[in-house]
């Protein structure tokens, strides 16, 4: 593979008074793939993806991103980089209409044609025609694609999808997939999934956390071959 | 074209106040004058407060720091009353940022203590310089320094329209602010701090520019003060300077652009009624505090917003 290299951790490391929440863990993300970060519950999914969006400090190891390194680098200038983060919980301006969340998103990067932007990321994911309502009155279903429609205002190099399709319906499940495919080659996809089917699905390469270590790395096919794997997490 | 009710509903206030020069009452013309100039300052507070979330005990010190600037300005340096100004506003706008520096690194409880304990610090420093300051027995600013080039701010008229015309500035300037990218920017920080940082806004940043021009306005609003009633003592850079105007934006309606003055005018009316029918007019302020945080905990103007007239700015 020809492949460049988008981001890169090395030795990564985050404890929480003894708890080895992210230990030692190298990891490499390719420019223009799927990515998905699987691993039991309390594995350091989480804590992993927030040392990389830089929410949470990093202890030790290093970080770099597009050539540069980022390990330092505070929250809001990693996004200025170009890592969005959409949280795993909503975090939506709920007071806001929808027109103003993703119009905040994207005039952060400092957008010329602000209302086509806004208007054109909220189109995407099937919102465009709710962009008055007050983002607190949307379904769930609605408020998650919402989130991600602030990511993708942003235009990030990088976009880390924190568990997206939890708690949605098939269908919207479905849709969810579309536009994950329409965000590569141009973005790299970091997906921390849960639901297996939407994984190998849509990743093309899978890594493994288990205990805050990485267990295994590579395509879908291997990690389901895997016997480390089948023993820690899929069951044996 | 689309009307832009909010626009026309802020025009149309300046118009009313424009034609009360003419129609009020010498008392009230006076009244009224006093409180267009103290919403400026009340303006400023809301900016902080209403629309970005910094609960804020100290805005007295951003206040005096004009009211000061100006005073001394003109009667120990012999700056026009234009000059002065300019002073009070700079010398607002600079004491927020000086102060923000500091005091943004906290949030919540912690700010409200170091704001006002830095507010305190400036009381206590005016007192201290008396020799300059006057201390309590404050500056009185005499006629001949009162000149806005050919107009004179001690003759009632011209301070009505003088205090008018600061007004309208003030309120045209913060509704363009807070219909813009930066004012959806301060809202966002007001709403979900986490959430903004994590689209690429750096929090520190955001809340020290709101707090700066919110500096400008108190400062500003506190020169213009001075200047125009001819006084400047520490009575006002005293705490109780730094409660009014959060209760001035808490009646009217924090984050809406005319709830400050609406605020403003009703306490000030309602201490004016209560103190000819009771001593106790602190205990009827107390009363009407404690029923709006009961039943309008959004204000007036945020309870009209949210009953329906949702485009009030």
């Amino acid at each position: 593979m020809a492949a460049v290299t988008l981001l890169e951790a090395r030795g990564l490391t985050r404890h929480f008074d003894g708890l080895k929440a992210v230990d030692g863990v190298d990891f490499d993300l390719v420019e223009g793939e799927i990515h998905a970060l699987i691993g039991p519950n309390g594995a350091g999914k989480t804590t992993f993806v927030s040392l990389l969006s830089g929410r949470i400090p990093v202890q030790s190891g290093t970080i770099r991103f597009a050539g540069r390194d980022i390990t330092r680098l505070p929250a809001h200038a990693r996004v200025r980089a170009g890592i969005a983060y959409t949280f795993q919980i909503t975090q939506i301006y709920a007071a806001l209409s929808v027109f103003d969340n993703v119009a905040l998103a994207a005039q952060s990067r400092h957008s010329q044609h602000l209302t086509d932007d806004t208007m054109a990321a909220l189109a995407r994911v099937g919102l465009d025609d709710r962009a008055e309502q007050m983002a607190g009155t949307l379904s769930y279903g609605h408020q998650r694609l919402l989130e991600v429609a602030m990511g993708l205002a942003l235009r990030p190099k990088l976009l880390i999808l924190d568990e997206p399709t939890q708690g949605l319906a098939q269908g919207e499940i479905q849709t969810f997939k579309d536009i994950v495919r329409s965000v590569v080659p141009e973005a790299t996809v970091l997906l921390i999934e849960h639901n297996m089917d939407v994984v190998m699905d849509l990743a093309e390469r899978i890594t493994v956390l288990n205990f805050g270590e990485v267990l295994a790395t590579g395509t879908p096919e291997a990690i389901r071959a895997n016997k480390a794997v089948q023993t820690a997490y899929l069951g044996g | 074209m689309r009307v832009d009710k909010g626009l026309f509903l802020h025009l149309g206030v300046l118009a009313a106040l424009l034609a009360l020069h003419f129609a009020a009452p010498a008392y009230h013309h006076t009244n009224i004058a006093r409180i267009m100039v103290l919403s400026v300052y009340a303006m400023g507070y809301n900016i902080a407060f209403g629309y970005t979330g910094l609960l804020s005990l100290g805005h007295a010190l951003l206040f005096s720091a004009g009211l000061y600037a100006a005073a001394m300005g003109v009667t120990h340096l012999g700056l026009g009353a234009g000059t002065g100004l300019v002073a009070g506003l700079l010398a607002g706008g600079a004491m927020a940022f000086a102060v923000g520096l500091l005091a943004l690194r906290t949030a919540g409880v912690a700010f409200m203590i170091v704001t006002l304990m830095f507010a305190q610090a400036g009381y206590l420093a005016i007192l201290y310089f008396g020799r300059w300051t006057r201390g309590d027995e404050g500056i009185v600013i005499g006629k001949a320094s009162r000149a806005l080039g050919p107009l004179d701010l001690s003759d009632d008229g011209t301070r009505y329209l003088v205090a008018l015309a600061l007004f309208a500035a003030a309120l045209l300037l913060n509704l363009w602010l807070v219909r813009s990218p930066q004012g959806r920017i301060m809202v966002a920080m007001r709403e979900n701090e986490e959430r903004s940082r994590m689209l690429g806004y750096n929090p520190f940043t955001v809340k020290l520019t709101a707090l700066t021009i919110s500096g400008l306005y108190s400062g500003i609003g506190g020169a213009a003060y001075g200047l125009m009633f001819g006084y400047a003592g520490a009575s006002l850079a005293s705490v109780q300077y730094s409660i009014l105007p959060l209760l001035w934006v808490l009646l009217g309606g924090a984050g809406t652009v005319l709830g400050p003055f609406l605020g403003a005018v009703l306490m000030f009316y309602l201490i004016d009624y209560a103190s000819s029918v009771t001593d106790a007019h602190q205990f009827v302020t107390g009363a009407a505090l404690v029923l709006l945080v009961l039943f309008a905990p959004k204000g007036i103007l945020g309870s009209v917003r949210a009953r329906g007239l949702k485009w009030l700015p």
